[in-house]
């Protein structure tokens, strides 16, 4: 039937350890990946690309990163705005100071920058723990947004303190400014995230991963089976940084185009995607993308019912709005601690058995 | 340059009541901390929802009137009193010690056992609700608040330094109430806890839970209680912050302010709560004060981070916290 691994046989160790080692699974992988590439880009609009699809892809890859670094590697952050700031500057710095740099190297380079301040401030997560270092990552928030807000070089002295971004082109086509369009922008997005999923999937099952993982559930027993914890931690945090970094790249130069760091990422981006981490599902590369879809979607939904349907003002909307997402937190935490991608897990395990429960 | 140096002088001892109003949140974040072992992220929102119901009940405003008017379409706004002041101060701490007991009917208790990273996003999650639920029932606008304090700089104050220095101290009288307020809080708690039967199984808690219970303590009564002591703190901190500069939705962003101030000064320390505060408050204003010219100014959005940052990095428990034993 659908979901059975009766008849699906693997001869080779690389065929067992496979991502998806049941073949519904498999097929309907593919065919979403199908269908993400080669028919959602025709179809895109300009109202669903920018409402839903591409934050919805750009919050997933930074739901990715704090995953790797609060659901694999134990270690909280609250600083995800901050490296995301940093990302989104030093694609601005970049693509101003080499106007012939590639964009997707640009991107890049800015998640390599982000790694690096990342490190920088992850540095103190050896001597400090749970959320005392949860704290501590607020130094990077505010000491970040602080500098790209205060500090002119990093605007490259514009008068407005605001960072646009040129128009860069790939192949031909313009991906930033004004002139992109919804379907490049798109795929330009999805490349990345389908290439940072595959590699956060790959990173969190090889050795890097199962350090990580040992440093999460104690870190001291980790130390006397041979992980080092400063290794661990530090690369955790650069991996982390990088995803982060290039979420915040793709936000500013091929989403907004306009950033101004103080009211973009400020420490509500921070809660946002630590939001969705744990809706999702803490130590789960789909949960990421579940909670990231739910986050974006949700109030997008909410809005369309509450604003255009009962005419509702805005501020009570937006009210309620945070008062739903803070209330799912608490149920989420309370019920299913593991997220909605536990959710899928227990559902699948059902479907594997049904109709007989035993 | 004797002027300068009372100019900085004057900028510390601002500072210094700045951080008494920290250390006014700090403290209910201790608390809860002691308790609980819960590290408290909802503090400062409470502190906003506290001033909120006061300035609510003393303009006779209908709770959910914004809500009721969108969904029927009605124009209801205040019941058409005033409550006294006097009166409205007990039917907040009323509205706290519901909310506290909600707090621990409902969340605490199907947390029992979790990590604390897992309670202390809870607390994330309770802070996010509490600032909807809050904005919802009283309405998000920016309200004054004025529970009779002095207002005003003293004047009595500046004329002293004036004849003594030669140099007129400004500071303003509510801070100096502020600062009385919260000597007398500090004080009362440290009597509450060391000579009430509640404060000592409070303390015993504190200590450790499983030997609490085996003595007969509620662990869920003493939960509801410090969420209680919590929110009376939070309302001390709401009345002050709020006549300072209005109730608004910056008051609960002093509660990011508080959390260096605890790393500084250990989470489990109610001295090392104030003492923090008053470095961090002391701090942050001679640091604007002298590098404004050098880096720009608003400094005083992270020096506090970076100063307890720098900190935990060579005391990890803080000035006065418990030492943090590991074992395998």
């Amino acid at each position: 039937m659908l979901y059975r691994e009766a008849g699906d046989f693997k001869s080779t160790y690389t065929a067992d350890n496979q991502t998806f080692p049941i073949k519904f699974d498999r097929n309907a992988y593919y065919l979403t990946m199908a269908v993400a590439f080669g028919v959602v880009p025709f179809i895109i609009n300009d109202y669903w690309a920018q409402a839903v699809v591409i934050p919805f892809l750009i919050y997933a890859i930074a739901a990715l990163g704090l995953n790797i670094l609060t659901g694999y590697c134990g270690q909280v952050s609250l600083g995800t705005g901050g490296f995301m700031a940093v990302g989104a500057y030093a694609a601005f710095k970049i693509m101003t100071a080499f106007p012939g740099l590639n964009i997707v190297l640009v991107i890049v380079m800015a998640g390599l920058v982000t790694a690096a301040v990342g490190v920088l401030f992850g540095l103190p997560s050896l001597r400090i723990k749970g959320f005392y270092l949860a704290v501590a990552t607020l130094a990077a928030q505010f000491f970040l947004v602080w500098l790209f807000t205060r500090v002119p070089w990093f605007f490259n002295f514009s008068a407005s303190g605001q960072i646009n971004a040129p128009t860069r082109t790939l192949l031909g086509v313009p991906v930033t400014g004004a002139t992109a369009s919804s379907a490049t922008v798109y795929l330009i997005c999805l490349f990345f995230v389908v290439a940072l999923a595959w590699l956060a999937r790959n990173l969190t099952r090889g050795t890097l991963g199962r350090s990580w993982m040992a440093v999460r559930d104690m870190d001291i027993a980790a130390e006397i089976i041979g992980v080092n914890p400063l290794k661990a931690k530090l690369t955790a945090f650069a991996v982390s940084s990088f995803y982060i970094g290039i979420s915040g790249a793709l936000l500013f130069t091929v989403y907004l185009g306009a950033v101004e760091a103080g009211e973009v990422f400020g420490i509500d981006k921070s809660f946002l995607v630590l939001f969705m981490v744990i809706i999702g599902g803490l130590g789960s590369i789909l949960g990421a993308f579940l909670g990231a879809f739910f986050l974006i979607v949700g109030p997008v939904l909410l809005k369309l019912l509450l604003v255009d349907n009962l005419g509702w003002p805005t501020d009570l909307a937006a009210h309620l709005e945070i008062m739903i997402i803070g209330a799912l937190i608490l149920i989420f935490l309370i019920a299913e601690p593991h997220g909605l991608a536990a959710l899928w897990r227990t559902i699948k395990e059902k479907l594997r058995l049904w109709p007989f429960p035993y | 340059m004797p002027d300068q140096f009372y100019y900085a002088l004057e900028v510390a001892l601002n500072g210094l009541t700045a951080g008494v109003m920290y250390a006014l949140v700090a403290l209910g974040f201790v608390l809860i901390f002691k308790a609980s072992g819960i590290f408290n992220f909802a503090q400062g929102v409470m502190a906003l929802f506290a001033a909120l119901t006061l300035v609510g009940l003393q303009d006779g405003q209908i709770p959910f009137s914004h809500l009721i008017n969108a969904i029927f379409g009605t124009e209801l706004h205040n019941f058409g009193w005033n409550m006294p002041t006097l009166l409205a101060i007990p039917a907040t701490m009323l509205v706290m010690v519901a909310f506290a007991w909600a707090v621990e009917r409902l969340i605490l208790r199907h947390l029992i056992n979790q990590e604390p990273i897992i309670l202390f996003m809870a607390t994330i999650g309770l802070a996010y609700f509490l600032e909807g639920f809050g904005d919802i029932m009283w309405g998000a606008e920016v309200k004054r608040l004025d529970v009779g304090l002095p207002q005003g700089m003293s004047g009595a104050l500046e004329e002293f330094t004036f004849q003594t220095f030669g140099y007129g101290f400004y500071l303003d009288r509510l801070d100096i109430w502020a600062a009385g307020i919260a000597a007398a809080l500090v004080v009362s708690l440290t009597l509450f806890s060391q000579y009430t039967k509640q404060g000592r199984a409070l303390r015993a808690v504190a200590d450790d839970h499983q030997a609490a219970l085996s003595v007969g303590i509620s662990l869920r009564a003493i939960w509801v209680l410090t969420w209680a002591i919590a929110g009376f703190v939070a309302l001390v901190a709401g009345i002050m912050w709020g006549s300072k500069s209005g109730v608004q939705f910056s008051l609960s962003l002093i509660a990011l302010k508080a959390l260096p101030v605890l790393m500084l000064g250990g989470f489990t320390s109610i001295p090392g709560a104030i003492v923090g505060g008053l470095m961090i408050g002391v701090g942050e204003k001679l640091f604007d004060f002298f590098l404004q010219p050098v880096i720009g100014g608003a400094t005083e959005n992270w020096f506090a981070y970076m100063l307890a940052l720098a900190f935990l990095v060579f005391r990890p428990q803080g000035l006065f916290g418990e030492k943090i034993i590991e074992r395998v």
